[in-house]
This record gives structure tokens, C-alpha cells and sequence, in this order.
């Protein structure tokens, strides 16, 4: 234990000499993230924002802070090592391009927090990091010896892939619209396109303008699949139904969301598909109802939110952390985790807000899911 | 055909155009105050942010409404004055020290919403600004829905308008902020002191944008994102060329934008079948880019508008 404390100690002094001292510079911080609980430190989370949102270019500011991390990391590397060396847990590393706030990223990473809480995982991670930081970022982890690194390579399809060809020894999973690639760059989708038709189905059987609204931030399949479904389910419960919608441009305008859902409702709409957030608000100013994606809103919208279509990531967590740990490959594509059968997505609902009758179809739809004989159709066309 | 042309005879749409309206009046108030003097401020989309998140941040803390938007046009004017130290007495790059305002405030705001509060997947709420009836005035038939059913700060956002205008139009300090613009020299001859006068205006300004984020999360919305401001800012700074530099074209413009922005999102539903979204997402832009032509033609633009002023040069 005590030689592996000292050669890290000095690969770490070593490269420093030659390397990009920006680089270097956000090593230790997030190392320390690491070890120590750091949900509840808010030191080492502050040096993982500092780190996302952009790099200080003073050298006099540099050379201190650089000593300051450097001295504070190689004293607490012993402590380090006795971690390391009592569990063999997957240490995974989660880089996100949005805030943690934002409902996509706020699964995963609640995900990824659970199974560290659970001991299932040590989970690091980075947020608010942008495209043409991306890839520095997962080189950094990797260099730091995680064995999974999490993100999403949307944006940097080409350079992710780059990088995990770089670091063979080190498990990838990405949010990507491509496929897997090699043995360990594996892919996910994000899949609550079941929940969204069970909540459509709800929708559909309690409207009464029977015409129906949803706000999208922008047509990429994984939202437009999601969109058709909970229309697919609206439709089977009831034949006369209208649909509008709106595409906001923007992930994160819940302002524009709330203004687009006043939109709809004024032309009609009675129930309103919020694939944003900020959608339910309009829904609850105009006092309609609204259904929930991603999340569970209820809490936060109790008199406007009936139904949430929830996406868990937990079971794709679990299945690349058994297949890591069973030493298998994991380049291959992890959406399947996300479907009902595994957990991957369900619907939440307040019981009291809905006619027993309706519960009891699309409970049994549910349970038709779950058994496989029932698919919901996966339609990535553009709604209009 | 008919159906996009009735949008328009909707109560909805004309309110739309209120709520969307009220951030870019006042942003576009302030940057206007802040060029009038002399000075451009490209702090506006951070200063915005900054503005967004203090005010919500006060109100979860226990404070009232209205303090919360007195602490973000405080802090909006701190960082105003921090701009105004970079730009008027130290004569630096306005454009890049503008630039660098909003890289910085828009950091610092996210960084010490992190510190202060938990992540969670569901950011915490506030009780926002409500609807404010008029007596009178909001039972009016269209008109009354369209209109008179605002929150405050949209009615205080006019009021600031006229009070803008009027000021700069009729009072001594109007008159003093508007030559500063033109030709400081002239001032300083006249024994005023260009700099403060500057330096004054970009606090008053900055004060006013923080106000205009502030909006954004105590009566449009309820909770704060770091990265909510999308850019309105930078619309706001188009605003002020629009109405060449006179406060009453620029309400005028803010309510145009914002009725081109309530009306695509309407005309998104109405329209069927084919039509690329981005084409409706691109109405707002390429309509004001048009307007700006057009309105653009007989701008006045400050005579002294980026021109550091030193004392005694020529």
C-alpha cells in the first residue's frame, strides 16, 4: 500500500513538469470529490464548478493554487489508498453538459447517487461542462483511473469516440444518437416512451375539449418518440382526440415553455404534455391539468399534475456495472434498460383525480407491457 | 389562412405579448440609459442573470417580493459600478469589459446558487408574482384580459418607461446624461463632471437590467436556472439600435418582439402540416431584423458612444 501511495505520488509530480498546466490544475480537486462523501462537502463540489466554467489563465494565481491542490492531494493520498484498497467498488465518473437541475441529467444523476449511496459505485462527477471542453474533461477522468466514465456525447460524437479508443481500459456509457463502438465505448437512449402512452391513455379518458397540447424544446427523435406515444395513447382511449403542438428551440426556457403551454390552452387544449419544464406552470395558471416527463412533479404541481411518465436509470446503472464487474464488454447499446420490463421507465399517478374505470385499462395495459404483449410503438417522426 | 390572421384578434395573444415583453423593457431600458451616457454595456446578459437569481434567491430566503427586486437592482447596480470603474475612469475596451461582466456575473450567480442550495432534480420553488386585477379596468371585455390583468412589475416596467423618457427628455439631468453621450468636452466646459454623470447613468442602467431578470423568476416563473436569460440580453441591446436611442420607440420595439414571439408560438398549432418549427422559431428574428432596417435609416446614434473620455484631451 505504502509503494503504491509513492509512485502515484510521483507520477503526479512527474507530470506536472511537461503537462498542459490547466489540465493538471482540476486533477486533485475532483480526485477528492472522490474518496469523500462529496455530496455533502461543498468544497470539492465548488472546485468542480470552478472547473466547468472555465479555466482561470492567470500563471502568477496559477503556480499557488497548483501548489495549494498539488500539497493538499499528496496528503491525503494515503487516505486515498486505504480506501481504494478496502472495497472494489466501480469508481464512475458522470460528466454532464447541463446543469444537474436540468430533468434529463437529474435522473442520471440521482441514479448514479443512489448506487453510491447504496455502495454499489463511487460516483464523481462534473457539470455545466460544454462541448469543446467535453473531451478534456473524460481524458482527465480517465486519466485518473475511474473505471466508467458517464456522459453524453451528443454533441461530440466523434471526439468521445476518440477518446475512449484512447483509453481502452476504461468503460464508457453515453447518452449518443450513434451506435456503440469497440469493446468499451457502449451507448444509451433515453426510453419513457411506455409511461408516456399510460399517461396518455389517463389523458385521453378525462379531457373534455378532448383536444391535447405538449411543448417539445427541439425534434430530435428521443423527444418526438415520446411526444407520439403519449398521443398513440391518447387515441386509443379516444378516437375524437386533437393534438397541438409547439418546439421551444431551447432546452432550457421555462419561461418560453409556460408561454408556449397558455398558448395551447387558450386554442383549446385542456391537457398539456409537458416534455420541458416551465410547461405545467402554464397548465396551472390557466388551471388545467398537465402531465409530467422525466420526472415526478407532482409534488411540485399538486393540483395541475395527474400523471408523470418517469424515466429510472438505476437498471442501466446496475447492467454496465455487472458487466464491468463480470469483466465483460460493454460497447454495445444499453437502451433496453430503459423499457418497463427492467424498470426502466413507469408511470406515476394521483389515483383520486381519475375515474376508476380509466385506471383499471390502462393498468391493464401496463401489466401488458411488462409481460411483452404489448409494444408500444416507437415512432421518431417529427410531430406537427 | 384566416386562422393565422384571427390569432391576432385574441385577448390571449395580447396579453402573450405583455408577460414576454416585460424582461426586454426593462433591459432594454437600462443598456438605453447606459448608451445615452456614452457607454455600451455588454454586461446585460449576465448582469440579467445575476438579477434573475438574487431576487429569487431572496424571496426562498424569507423576503418579500419587492425587497427581492430591490436587492437584485442593488446588485445589478454593483456590477454596473463595476463596469463603470473598467470603462469610464480607467478608459478600457467597452466592448471586452462588457463581455467579460457577463462571463463573470453569469459564474459567479451559478457558482453561488451551488453553494447555497442542494442539488435536486427539481429546483425550489418561490410563490411568485400574481396577476394584479384593476379594479374597474380588468373587467373591461378583451381589453381588460389583455391588458389589465398583469402582474406588477409588467405595470412598473411601462412606468419605468415613461418615467425614462421623461426624464431624459425634460429635467436638467436628462439633459446633462444626453450630452455626456454627445460631447463630454461640452460638458465638463459647462462645469458638470462627464465622469460621474457616466459613471451614474451605467449604475441606474445595470440596476434596471437586473430588474428585467428578476422578472424572470418571481412572476414568470418560480424557480432559477443558471442558464434561464437565453439570450435576451443580447436582444435587448438590439432593441436600443432598433429604437434608435429614444425610450419610447424602445417599449414600442420590446412589445414588437415580443408580439412576433406570442405569435409564432401560436402559429405553430394553427399552421398544419409540413412547415419546419424553425421557420416559426425564426419569425421574431428575421421580423426585427427587418424593422431594424427600417427604423434604422433615421437613427441617432450618440455622437460620443464608445469614446472614453479622458480630462483635458482633445
Amino acid at each position: 500500500m505504502i509503494d503504491a501511495t509513492v509512485s502515484k505520488t510521483i507520477l503526479f509530480s512527474t507530470t506536472q513538469e511537461y503537462s498542459n498546466p490547466i489540465d493538471k490544475e482540476i486533477g486533485p480537486p475532483s480526485k477528492l470529490c472522490g474518496t469523500a462523501k462529496q455530496d455533502r462537502l461543498k468544497i470539492p463540489v465548488c472546485a468542480d464548478i470552478m472547473n466547468s466554467l472555465g479555466e482561470p489563465k492567470m500563471f502568477n494565481l496559477f503556480s499557488r493554487r497548483r501548489f495549494i491542490t498539488v500539497v493538499t492531494a499528496v496528503s491525503l493520498l494515503p487516505v486515498l489508498g486505504a480506501a481504494s484498497m478496502a472495497d472494489d467498488k466501480i469508481k464512475v465518473a458522470g460528466i454532464h453538459a447541463s446543469p444537474v437541475e436540468n430533468a434529463w441529467n437529474s435522473r442520471i444523476h440521482e441514479a448514479l447517487q443512489s448506487a453510491a449511496d447504496d455502495g454499489l459505485i463511487e460516483y464523481v462527477w462534473s457539470e455545466g461542462v460544454s462541448g469543446t471542453d467535453y473531451a478534456r474533461a473524460m481524458r482527465e477522468y480517465a486519466e485518473q483511473g475511474v473505471d466508467l466514465i458517464w456522459g453524453e456525447s451528443y454533441a461530440v460524437e466523434n471526439e468521445a469516440r476518440q477518446v475512449a479508443q484512447d483509453y481502452p481500459d476504461v468503460a464508457f456509457l453515453m447518452g449518443s444518437s450513434g451506435g456503440p463502438s469497440g469493446d468499451n465505448f457502449g451507448v444509451f437512449g433515453t426510453r419513457n416512451h411506455e409511461a408516456a402512452y399510460l399517461a396518455g391513455m389517463l389523458a385521453g379518458s378525462i379531457s373534455e375539449t378532448n383536444t391535447f397540447g405538449s411543448v417539445g424544446g427541439y425534434p430530435i427523435p428521443e423527444v418526438n418518440l415520446l411526444i407520439n406515444a403519449f398521443r398513440d395513447g391518447v387515441s386509443e382511449v379516444n378516437p375524437n382526440a386533437e393534438f397541438l403542438n409547439a418546439f421551444i428551440g431551447t432546452w432550457f426556457d421555462p419561461p418560453k415553455a409556460k408561454e408556449a403551454a397558455i398558448a395551447q390552452i387558450d386554442a383549446g387544449a385542456d391537457i398539456i404534455f409537458g416534455e420541458r419544464i416551465g410547461t405545467a406552470d402554464g397548465a396551472k395558471e390557466r388551471g388545467v391539468l398537465a402531465v409530467g416527463s422525466l420526472i415526478d412533479y407532482t409534488e411540485r404541481y399538486p393540483d395541475t399534475v395527474f400523471a408523470n411518465a418517469i424515466w429510472n436509470y438505476r437498471p442501466t446503472v446496475e447492467a454496465i456495472v455487472a458487466d464491468i464487474k463480470a469483466d465483460k464488454p460493454v460497447g454495445k447499446d444499453y437502451t433496453e434498460f430503459s423499457f418497463m420490463k427492467y424498470g426502466g421507465n413507469d408511470i406515476i399517478f394521483v389515483s383520486e383525480k381519475l375515474p376508476p374505470n380509466a385506471i383499471a385499462t390502462m393498468e391493464a395495459k401496463r401489466q401488458a407491457i411488462k409481460d411483452g404483449s404489448f409494444e408500444v410503438p416507437i415512432n421518431p417522426d417529427e410531430p406537427s | 389562412m384566416m386562422e393565422a390572421l384571427d390569432i391576432f384578434t385574441t385577448a390571449s395573444l395580447w396579453g402573450a405579448v405583455l408577460r414576454i415583453a416585460t424582461p426586454l423593457i426593462f433591459g432594454t431600458l437600462g443598456a438605453l440609459i447606459c448608451e445615452r451616457s456614452g457607454v455600451l454595456n455588454l454586461g446585460i446578459e449576465g448582469i440579467m442573470t445575476l438579477g434573475a437569481m438574487v431576487a429569487w434567491m431572496t424571496v426562498y430566503q424569507g423576503g418579500d417580493l419587492w425587497t427581492g427586486l430591490a436587492v437584485a437592482a442593488f446588485c445589478g447596480g454593483m456590477f454596473g459600478l463595476l463596469h463603470a470603474f473598467l470603462t469610464v475612469p480607467l478608459g478600457l475596451s467597452q466592448h471586452v469589459t462588457g463581455l467579460g461582466i457577463t462571463l463573470f456575473a453569469s459564474s459567479l450567480t451559478y457558482f453561488v446558487y451551488r453553494l447555497s442550495l442542494p442539488v435536486s432534480s427539481s429546483p425550489p420553488t418561490i410563490e411568485p408574482f400574481q396577476p394584479l386585477a384593476i379594479p374597474g379596468l380588468s373587467d373591461i371585455p378583451f381589453l381588460g384580459e389583455a391588458l389589465f390583468s398583469q402582474t406588477a412589475p409588467t405595470y412598473l416596467a411601462i412606468l419605468a418607461a415613461a418615467v425614462t423618457a421623461w426624464v431624459l427628455a425634460k429635467t436638467p439631468l436628462g439633459l446633462a446624461v444626453r450630452m455626456t453621450g454627445e460631447n463630454p468636452h461640452a460638458v465638463e466646459a459647462q462645469g458638470l463632471n462627464p465622469i460621474r454623470i457616466r459613471i451614474g447613468a451605467i449604475v441606474v442602467g445595470s440596476a434596471l437590467m437586473a430588474v428585467g431578470g428578476a422578472f424572470l423568476t418571481t412572476a414568470t416563473f418560480n424557480s432559477f436556472f443558471p442558464t434561464m436569460v437565453q439570450g435576451r440580453g443580447w436582444v435587448c441591446i438590439a432593441l436600443v439600435v432598433f429604437a434608435s436611442w429614444q425610450p419610447g420607440k424602445a417599449l414600442l420595439g420590446a412589445l414588437l418582439f415580443a408580439l412576433f414571439d406570442a405569435y409564432q408560438l401560436r402559429l405553430q398549432h394553427v399552421v398544419e402540416g409540413g412547415v419546419p418549427y424553425q421557420l416559426f422559431l425564426m419569425v421574431p428574428y428575421v421580423l426585427s431584423i427587418v424593422a431594424l432596417i427600417v427604423m434604422s435609416r433615421r437613427a441617432r446614434v450618440p455622437n460620443a458612444l464608445m469614446a472614453p473620455y479622458r480630462r483635458g484631451e482633445r
